[in-house]
């Protein structure tokens, strides 16, 4: 269980440096040391803080709780045979709910500065999160009916029957959770953590107002869902066998390969116009329901079609 | 025994009537007090018995009148006190304005209707011999009807009241109408008990449907809402709240009273009740996000929530149908146990929204804005009822929601695949009610208490009297309890899913899932309080500056200006879902012929698309069918007689005919 945690924490801090890292060679900049994000958390900790006149003690509180909701998000996820320190039926309607309160007061936090920009991108944060949501639900639905488990743990511990139908499933997942963490981290394609105008940012336009110590920790909460999704793919490339030191060794390829993939999505795609976000988030609901019924027909279940 | 204690009663209650306006009050409270005890007394002796507590009473027609009193009434017997209870509580300081317009009779009126209330649905959910139970059924929403009015001098008030007293009486009209059809195929007394043999013999879809639209009305399942959305912002706030945490509830108490004796054709009546309950759940918040009236919103909610708990029902009831008791009793318990929570953060939400109603005299959330400031300990219980009806953890929505999510995922692998589509389909309306619940309470949270202030109207606002503020902090505080120690609700939640469903074994195999739950919220709290201490600790040693709000370097004009209005927030909902939602702009566009612009104006609207195209419009097509009709009513003698005249003749040239 430890283990696991480690590896997950471990993850958060270098994640970021590294598609920074990545991000920058690719465009044939010399680009910052992989670490260089952890050393600004540490410099923003130092930091005192400037707070708005508008703002009120919900502001100040608000970086700690979506902070806390995330480091207690971590306990609910396996890393291969690390079982998390929660593990019970239906614990990621929990580990979901959790992501969704963090959400929630980070919200409310942006709204108390009474900015228009803050609020425009709070508002699009609560849209296309309520859109994202299900994609997620209906994810883990496919994965338990194929399972025929509904824990994090049991469904990755039993994913791995060698049948077409389990490559399928994970590799479906792992695309949908991958856009699904671009979503969340308010990436390329929804959102450009890079541009330099707020009308047309999401996440990065939420916390403008916020400094010092809270600032480092929302920094630290980016890297945290890096390795919360990281890890939810890990689960679904590798199958949980009994050797631990494989998984041990696989776990660091799975999140850079990971972490490449996203600077290579960042450099290469361009960002969505906001309107069509919606609907390009919808899509992939879509998708994740021909899962769904994938699994249901697969699973010769049609035969009982009245 | 129940004869002094029935004279007590009614002796109280009419003795409100011969005090000063000072102590009607406390006579209203104690008597309150009184029937709680009373009837927390019944509760605890109907707890862990075998059948359920019954207590003679008299005859009535050559029937039985008793209490009977099982793990379900109990249930909705907690839920009744506890709201009514705060509410009594909340009324006081709430009522306090009122006292000097209004004559010492119109408030004894009004606290002898809230009394009625109390009583009759105490009543409605204890008996079931039928006259009775509909005679007291009746007497709830008649009173109910009276505390709606309360403010009568305002005449939209008086028109929500005749909508609501009409509404209910067409949901009593099919109540008894499926009541006399049981009576009649049985040869039984017109009551609960003749359902038994009824739907042993019958088919039980058509009058359970009879049933469901009777109670389904007084529960504001859509499209069978339309009262509600009027009643509620019309009714004084303790009423509203009270009305949305239970007396909607009572036709959820109907529901699921009628489906006790129901064992036939479970599986369509599961899922009609699941998928009206969909529609409710996501119609209902929907609507909610444009609205801008934040009494309106709330009921909005409410019919949400009844979707929420109808979902739990709708798969309890699939579980009975295939005969699969995790999936029946999780759905049943998810669903009931979100009636109570319902009633606890809906209470909260209407009795804060009252608070701020006193404050500031306006219902429109776009002249707030602020108030956090002005009235912290409102904002905070406010807060703390968002984030439970968006079922967020630690609070209590969370619980009841998990418990139908569980139901759902579990029985996702045990069904076959049509039931397994309609599964998911519970699925994804959670997730997406869930989602659209936080959208929609984080701008009106927003809206109303973040921010800078926008009108001046909020310039007198304060906190409100801590007589105010006590009711709800025990709300507040049995919100969290249920949310941090669930697996304190599961025995009675078993016990209360126990009347309908026979096994309810893995409810109680849910203890360890619970205090899961239980355990990671307590970690998450510690989290909290850790940072929390870092932070107090670092904030002695490090700089902190006050500066404005960062606008891009851009600081003139007013502030409140180019904050995000609850309009803007809307919009994106407002643009999807642009079916359900008719929003309407009415605007000038500024002419280009002069140089200067001219003043001029936006106004938005919504309106329900099922009011307009159920209600509205047919009662104005019916009314102007009877203007044309009302032509032969002239007020002329010499016309009646003649109409006279013409049927005598047509009549006889009728029988010349032999066509009669």
């Amino acid at each position: 269980m430890g283990v696991g945690l480690v590896l997950i924490l471990i993850t958060s801090l270098i994640f970021p440096g590294i598609v920074s890292v990545v991000k920058a060679k690719v465009a044939a900049r010399k680009g910052p040391r992989v670490m260089q994000h952890f050393y600004d958390i540490i410099k923003l900790m130092k930091k005192g803080n400037v707070y708005s006149r508008t703002t009120g003690f919900l502001f100040q509180l608000a970086p700690i709780i979506y902070f806390s909701t995330l480091l207690t998000a971590v306990f609910f996820i396996p890393v291969g045979n690390y079982k998390a320190l929660f593990s019970f039926e239906g614990d990621f309607v929990m580990f979901a709910y959790l992501m969704a309160s963090g959400r929630f007061i980070m919200i409310i936090a942006a709204m108390d500065t009474g900015s228009g920009f803050e609020g425009m991108g709070a508002n699009r944060e609560a849209f296309y999160s309520l859109l994202a949501e299900p994609v997620f639900f209906i994810i883990m639905g496919s994965i338990a009916l194929h399972t025929g488990h509904n824990s994090f743990y049991d469904i990755f511990s039993s994913l791995y029957v060698e049948s077409a139908l389990t490559y399928f499933v994970s590799a479906l997942s792992i695309y949908l959770i991958f856009w699904l963490s671009m979503i969340e981290n308010s990436r390329l394609p929804v959102d450009d953590p890079n541009t330099h105008l707020e009308l047309t940012m999401v996440h990065e336009v939420m916390v403008l107002d916020h400094s010092g110590f809270e600032l480092g920790l929302i920094q630290l909460a980016g890297g945290l869902k890096f390795a919360i999704f990281g890890s939810l793919i890990f689960n679904l490339v590798l199958p949980i066998q009994n050797n631990y030191f494989v998984q041990l060794a696989f776990f660091p390829i799975v999140q850079i390969i990971y972490a490449v993939l996203v600077a290579f999505v960042e450099s290469f795609r361009a960002r969505n116009k906001m309107m069509r976000n919606a609907q390009w988030i919808i899509t992939l609901s879509a998708l994740s329901i021909v899962v769904f019924l994938t699994i249901l027909i697969i699973h010769e279940k049609v035969g009982m079609l009245p | 025994m129940k004869e002094i204690i029935f004279i007590i009663i009614t002796f109280s209650a009419l003795g409100i009537f011969t005090l000063p306006k000072r102590s009607q009050y406390y006579q209203m409270l104690v008597t309150q007090i009184f029937l709680i005890v009373v009837t927390g007394y019944l509760m605890y002796l109907s707890f862990n018995r075998i059948g359920p507590l019954q207590i003679y009473l008299f005859e009535l027609i050559g029937n039985d009148v008793s209490l009977v009193i099982d793990s379900l009434s109990a249930f909705f017997i907690f839920v009744i006190n506890i709201t009514i209870l705060t509410g009594a509580l909340y009324s006081k300081g709430y009522l306090k304005p009122y006292l000097r317009d209004k004559t010492r009779l119109e408030m004894a009126w009004h606290y002898f209707n809230f009394l009625l209330l109390h009583i009759s649905m105490l009543m409605v959910v204890m008996l079931r011999e039928g006259i009775s139970f509909l005679v007291f059924w009746e007497l709830m929403s008649v009173a109910a009807f009276f505390l709606i009015i309360f403010e009568s001098d305002k005449q939209e008030n008086k028109d929500a009241g005749i909508k609501f007293l009409i509404q209910m009486h067409v949901a009593f009209y099919f109540i008894i109408t499926a009541f006399i059809i049981c009576s009649i195929a049985t040869g039984q007394n017109i009551g609960f008990d003749s359902l038994e043999q009824y739907f042993k013999t019958y088919p039980s879809f058509p009058v359970f449907l009879l049933f469901f639209i009777g109670f389904g009305i007084k529960a504001g399942f859509i499209p069978l809402h339309t009262w509600l959305i009027h009643a509620h912002p019309a009714a004084p706030s303790h009423i509203s709240g009270i009305m949305s945490g239970v007396i909607i509830k009572m036709g959820i108490y109907g529901i699921v009273r009628v489906l006790t004796y129901i064992h036939s054709d479970l599986m369509p009546i599961g899922v009609f009740i699941l998928i009206i309950s969909i529609i409710s759940g996501i119609f209902g918040v929907a609507i909610a996000i444009v609205q801008h009236d934040y009494k309106k919103l709330l009921a909005y909610h409410s019919i949400e929530n009844i979707g929420i708990i109808g979902i739990g029902i709708g798969i309890g009831v699939m579980g009975l149908a295939i005969n699969n008791p995790v999936l029946a009793s999780l759905g049943f318990a998810g669903g009931l146990l979100h009636v109570l929570n319902h009633a606890l953060f809906k209470s909260l939400l209407f009795y804060t929204a009252g608070s701020i109603y006193q404050q500031t005299h306006t219902r429109n959330i776009e002249n707030l804005g602020g108030l956090m400031k002005k009235m912290p300990a409102t904002a905070v219980l406010f807060l703390l009822g968002a984030a439970a009806i968006s079922g967020l953890p630690p609070f209590n929505g969370f619980i009841s929601e998990f418990l139908i999510y569980t139901g759902l995922f579990k029985s996702l692998m045990v069904s076959d695949s049509i039931l397994s589509v309609t599964l998911l389909a519970g699925i994804v309306a959670l997730a997406v009610i869930g989602g659209l619940a936080v959208f929609c309470f984080t701008k009106i949270f927003s809206i109303i208490f973040l921010g800078t202030v926008r009108s001046d109207k909020t310039r007198h606002s304060h906190e409100v009297r801590s007589s105010m503020l006590f009711p709800k902090f025990i709300i507040g505080i049995l919100i969290i309890a249920i949310g941090v120690m669930p697996f304190l609700m599961l025995r009675p939640m078993a016990f209360v899913a126990g009347v309908i469903v026979d096994d309810t074994s893995s409810l109680r195999d849910m203890a360890g899932t619970m205090s899961g739950i239980s355990l990671s919220l307590s970690l998450l709290i510690v989290f909290i309080g850790i940072l929390l201490l870092i932070k107090l600790k670092l904030s002695k040693v490090r700089h902190t500056d006050i500066g404005p709000t960062w606008g891009c370097a851009y600081t003139g004009s007013d502030p409140a200006l180019h904050q995000y209005s609850a309009t803007s927030y809307a919009e994106y909902i407002i643009m999807k879902a642009r079916l359900l939602v008719g929003v309407k702009k009415h605007f000038r566009y500024l002419t280009k012929e002069k140089i200067f612009p001219s003043e001029t104006y936006f106004k938005t609207e919504s309106s329900d698309v099922f009011d307009d195209n159920l209600i509205s419009r047919p009662v104005g097509g019916l009314l102007s069918f009877m203007e044309k009709i009302a032509v032969f009513q002239t007020g002329n003698i010499q016309h009646y007689l003649l109409y006279a005249i013409v049927f005598v003749i047509v009549i006889t040239i009728i029988s010349i005919f032999g066509i009669i």
